[in-house]
């Protein structure tokens, strides 16, 4: 195939060392492209929805981690392919950019491959496929806008946020507690936003996990928590009023980066060096002391004459705190990271109500808690639960419904889920086939097909028909006009999903759409696929 | 390839597995099943133990461990399969958390997951079987609040009810013939802490020699450490001086020095700029006037000699915590530098006697009637460090689970009479609820029910006859029965005194149930391939 003759009839090579590498063309390689992908859509499907199922995890080091969350199972499962890594970006980008619908968006990529397929054996050609999708895209997305609603986020103490949290735990192995977790996420996202701007910075949240107990004792603290304790055991276990000195040099003597060589030549020398040593310490601590700091956090270690200097002059001190806890901590007290001993100033401190050490189960673990920070509500949702497996899946629920708060708060539109919105795209987008009158009519109602599928898939997760429950959906919404009608997954007894109040957000639901008619898109576009044969 | 015709492109790596839907699921209760048999022996007052042995090249003759503690024993196991993974993972939890109930919970688990195969079969959802789940583990939790009792922290009551479950605990050890004896030791122990939840204040000092029998509690506070030679053999009145500090020829921090020098004489004037540096650090030492000087770090001949030469008692080398544990228990603050003499009654510590006692063959310290009372050692004897080693980690559990006591203040009755209880809360709950979530509901109840009937068949009775009368009696309003494990009848918990501690109980319900929950959940499992090893 890739040999090709001159004109004398000579032949010669277009593609170097043909015979260690692996070629498709055409055809094949568009079907072996979609089929790869396919591969991985197929492995989400089933988690989509609040009735979907978990996937196990075992990384190549033997540990397990079970999750439903889309991102992470297909960034854990170490997809191979070229084709299916993309999906597994798809998933990460809506993942960066929105941080929920992530096992959506690879379904809905999914949905559009399979169509895709049948078109190509149709005989279609591939860019008029995409160039049918891009189309139809752009039809659902406006669509979508028209019946989004914008909800009030302040009526009824956060209701409409609640709900939508509730929304994206429900698919997860906490949606016991979606109730309570949501809520929690809902003032721990309120806590730290700035309304005005309407932006969240979610760095002000901190989410700590810690084995023990079960997911119900999950709580919010209003303050950071840093896994630490105090540097000297008999250090006071709390600080009142506590003005924090923020270190990022150690207590010890200095040690210059430039190489160099101190010569003791008599006992003169010997003697100073000592009392210099000494000094050095007395220094330091008179330094933090003298600015009026009543406890000192540091990024690194102390001597230990230093740390008892330290005790002796009634200054806690907690050592080896984290770069992010540091910036964390000088965020939300106002103070300033100070590099050196010398530009310790009293206006450099940072304020909070109290620092404290708390403890937990009988293994004798303590953490610190600042509280009631000068600045910024800085937040930590604690997560318990009854393994390290369920612990982690909490903190990816949790971080998934922070997401999709601050989403709304940024955006309060919101179209209902339960497949509804797919529903009344896929019926605007038919419509709108029929208008079109080239051979792109035929991928534009198939793209409609492929937003058919994620409500097909959601009632097939829950056990529900899905032919027949899609079907008297889809009728409902045509004759009723109600762009609400969706799936009963929950089996309330209702299918307006206004009234069971699955809210979703306007954002996240366009950017599913987009992202995943850009992927297929790409995928159509790949006609060769030249790669080692090993592969 | 799939049906039609289309060759499937490998998605995963080389040697990755991926396993769906029925497979997967089979290959999670297959492995938690397992593990959960594998302890469910050793659960109850007739359970058996466990002989662990390392496994691997060169390994053959090490040191193995005979254990009844659920929590050492899944720990202790190589396991592959993932599913049995959570369950040791949640044995681990449970044993951090309150300490005992390691094993419970992964046979609870364990018993769920088994209940939930069969619902499965059955053609029931794996979400179903969960909303089932939750909703008996809610009524459970309810029915297990319901009946446990509390007593105020001072009563005798609450020292009675401590003492039993004390007793209930080790009744699963080996020390059960002795339980009664360890249980008041455990006690006493715990109650000196006056509601602090330090374990560390409780010292367990094992030594081989003597009978189990001889293990005692001491009040006052043992260093397994000897005075340096040439010092007092005992102090009375003794005041203590706790140090971190480096006692050898000081080391110089500042960075990047070095001794040059150029003739012989400065080297001996920097040799004697040296020993004076440590005649001055021990001379300001001297200044706290202390009788007794401990230090974690290794103390130097020369300033030996010179505390020695002054009276003092020098004890050297201590490791941190026995360090830590000497100045909670003296009040006495670790000090690192001595420029501060004048605070020297506020860093002393202080206790009434230190002397150099004999335990088996070993030469000890012991500081009697110091300043805090709060610690106390536990003096282990036995026929062999094996024993030795399963009669700590049985202390250990019961301390963990008389200070979770202590905090929590409820107790329920034993003798699986809990059990028993919740699975009837659970049964009632069944009949009310519409739904195929039902047949969950009872497989809970069944599950919860086979705890005790475990710990009737290891103790070899006929555990359908006596469950069954169980669940008779308790319907006859009988609140306080139980299993009387020594008859194989149905006894008066009262009057048989088994008690046990409500955290742990709940602790393993909730535990046990969420990580079956997470398993149950699981329709697809992947495994990467595994990380290639160089071989060394």
């Amino acid at each position: 195939m890739s040999l090709a003759f001159d004109d004398y009839g000579r032949p010669y090579i277009i593609l170097r060392d043909q015979g260690s590498k692996k070629r498709m063309k055409g055809l094949e390689a568009y079907k072996s492209n979609i089929l790869a992908a396919k591969a991985v859509a197929n492995t989400l499907s089933s988690s989509l929805g609040p009735k979907g199922m978990d996937k196990m995890l075992v990384s190549p080091d033997g540990d397990v981690s079970v999750t439903n969350d889309g991102s992470i199972i297909v960034e854990k499962m170490e997809i191979q392919h070229p084709t299916a890594k993309l999906l597994v970006e798809l998933s990460q980008s809506q993942d960066a950019e929105i941080g929920d619908g992530t096992t959506g968006v690879v379904v809905l990529a999914g949905k559009l491959l399979e169509q895709a397929l049948t078109l190509l054996d149709k005989g279609n050609h591939p860019l008029k496929i995409s160039d049918g999708f891009d189309r139809a895209c752009d039809v659902a997305i406006k669509h979508l806008e028209t019946i989004s609603e914008e909800i009030d986020i302040q009526a009824n103490e956060h209701e409409a946020l609640i709900q939508a949290a509730c929304t994206a735990l429900g698919s997860k192995v906490v949606s016991k507690r979606k109730r309570e977790l949501g809520k929690i996420a809902v003032t721990a996202v309120l806590d730290v936003a700035d309304l005005a701007r309407k932006d969240v910075n979610l760095d002000l949240i901190k989410i700590q996990t810690k084995t023990g107990g079960s997911v119900e004792d999950t709580r919010l603290i209003s303050g950071i928590l840093i896994d630490k304790d105090m540097s000297h055991p008999q250090m006071p276990k709390e600080v009142k009023e506590a003005k924090i000195c923020l270190l990022t040099c150690p207590f010890e003597p200095p040690k210059p980066k430039t190489k160099h060589n101190i010569n003791i030549s008599s006992a003169e020398d010997y003697k100073k060096l000592y009392q210099q040593e000494q000094q050095y310490f007395v220094d330091m601590v008179k330094l933090v002391k003298d600015s009026g700091a009543n406890i000192a956090l540091c990024q690194w270690g102390f001597d230990d004459e230093a740390n008892h200097l330290l005790l002796q002059n009634e200054l806690p001190a907690v050592r080896w705190v984290s770069g992010t806890d540091v910036e964390l901590i000088a965020m939300a007290t106002g103070a300033r990271i100070i590099p050196r001993f010398q530009e310790i100033t009293p206006e450099k401190l940072g304020k909070a109500g109290s620092v404290k050490e708390v403890q937990f189960g009988t293994s004798n673990e303590r953490m610190l808690v600042i509280e009631n920070c000068q600045c910024t509500k800085a937040v930590t949702i604690l997560i318990r639960g009854g393994s390290q497996m369920i612990v982690d899946e909490a903190k990816r629920s949790i971080h998934d419904a922070i997401c999709v708060i601050r989403n709304l708060i940024k955006d309060n539109r919101i179209v209902y889920g339960g497949g509804s919105a797919e529903l009344a795209c896929a019926i605007q987008v038919l419509q709108y086939a029929d208008e079109v009158s080239s051979v792109e009519q035929y991928a534009i109602r198939s793209f409609a097909d492929a937003l058919e599928g994620i409500p097909c898939c959601l009632a097939d997760n829950c056990g529900l028909n899905p032919i027949t429950s899609v079907a008297q959906a889809k009728s409902r919404q045509l004759q009723e006009n109600n762009p609400r009608i969706g799936i009963d997954c929950m089996e309330l007894g209702t299918t307006d999903m206004k009234e069971q109040r699955i809210y979703e957000t306007l954002s996240s639901k366009k950017q599913q759409i987009q992202l995943a008619t850009q992927v297929v898109k790409m995928i159509l576009k790949i006609d060769d696929v030249i790669a080692p044969d090993d592969y | 390839m799939d049906i039609v015709g289309n060759v499937l492109p490998q998605v995963l790596k080389d040697e990755a597995t991926e396993d769906k839907g029925e497979m997967a699921r089979l290959q999670s209760f297959v492995g938690a099943i397992a593990v959960a048999d594998l302890v469910k022996t050793t659960l109850g007052p007739k359970g058996m133990d466990k002989i662990l042995k390392p496994t691997g090249p060169g390994q053959e003759m090490t040191h193995i461990t005979v254990t009844n503690d659920g929590a050492t024993i899944l720990r202790s196991m190589y396991v592959e399969n993932p599913a049995a993974k959570i369950l040791i993972e949640i044995s681990k939890t449970q044993d951090e958390e309150v300490g005992d109930g390691t094993t419970t919970v992964a046979v609870l688990a364990g018993e769920l997951l088994r209940e939930g195969e069969k619902l499965i079969q059955k053609r029931i959802h794996p979400q179903h079987v969960i909303a089932g789940w939750r909703i008996a583990r809610d009524v459970a939790l309810k029915r297990l609040r319901d009946i446990s009792s509390e007593n105020d922290i001072n009563s005798q009551e609450f020292h009675d009810d401590l003492v039993k479950i004390a007793r209930t605990t080790l009744s699963s050890k080996l020390i059960t013939t002795d339980r009664d004896y360890f249980a008041d030791l455990c006690v006493k122990a715990v109650l000196r802490l006056k509601g602090s939840s330090n374990l560390d204040y409780i010292q367990i000092i094992k030594l081989p020699g003597g009978t189990i029998r001889d293990s005692y509690l001491d009040d006052g506070f043992i260093l397994k450490k000897q005075i340096t030679i040439g010092c007092k053999r005992r102090i009375e009145n003794a005041k203590i001086l706790v140090a971190n500090t480096a006692m050898d020829y000081d080391k110089i921090k500042i960075y990047g020095t070095k001794v040059k020098v150029n003739s012989m004489d400065k080297v001996a004037e920097i040799e004697a700029a040296e020993k004076e540096k440590m005649k001055h650090k021990v001379d300001k030492i001297l200044k706290y006037q202390p009788t007794v000087f401990v230090n974690r770090q290794l103390i130097y001949n020369y300033p030996e000699q010179l505390l020695a030469d002054s009276g003092i008692t020098v004890i050297e080398h201590a490791d941190f915590e026995g360090m830590e544990r000497v100045a909670a228990a003296t009040g006495a603050e670790i000090l690192s530098t001595f420029d501060a003499p004048e605070r020297s009654a506020q860093v002393l510590g202080h206790c009434d006697l230190i002397e150099e006692i004999m335990i088996g063959e070993e030469k000890m310290i012991k500081f009697s009637g110091c300043k805090k009372n709060e610690a106390c050692t536990i003096v282990l004897r036995g026929a062999s460090t094996h024993i030795l080693d399963e009669v700590d980690r049985s202390i250990h559990d019961a301390l963990c689970v008389l200070i979770t006591t202590v905090k929590n203040r409820r107790v329920v009755w034993g003798g699986g009479n809990s059990e028993m209880q919740m699975a009837a809360a659970c049964e009632e709950e069944a009949k009310k609820v519409q739904g195929k979530q039902a047949f969950a509901i009872e497989a809970f109840a069944r599950a919860l029910r086979q705890i005790p009937t475990i710990i009737c068949d290891n103790g070899g009775y006929d555990s359908a006859e006596l469950i069954q009368n169980f669940k008779v009696e308790l319907q006859k309003g009988n609140q306080i029965c139980g299993l009387n494990m020594t008859d194989g009848t149905i006894g008066n918990m009262s009057e048989l005194g088994v008690k046990e501690c409500l955290r742990v109980k709940e602790q393993a319900l909730m535990a046990a149930s969420e990580a079956a929950e997470l398993i149950m959940r699981v329709d697809d499992i992947v495994k990467c391939a595994p990380r290639k090893r160089e071989r060394a």
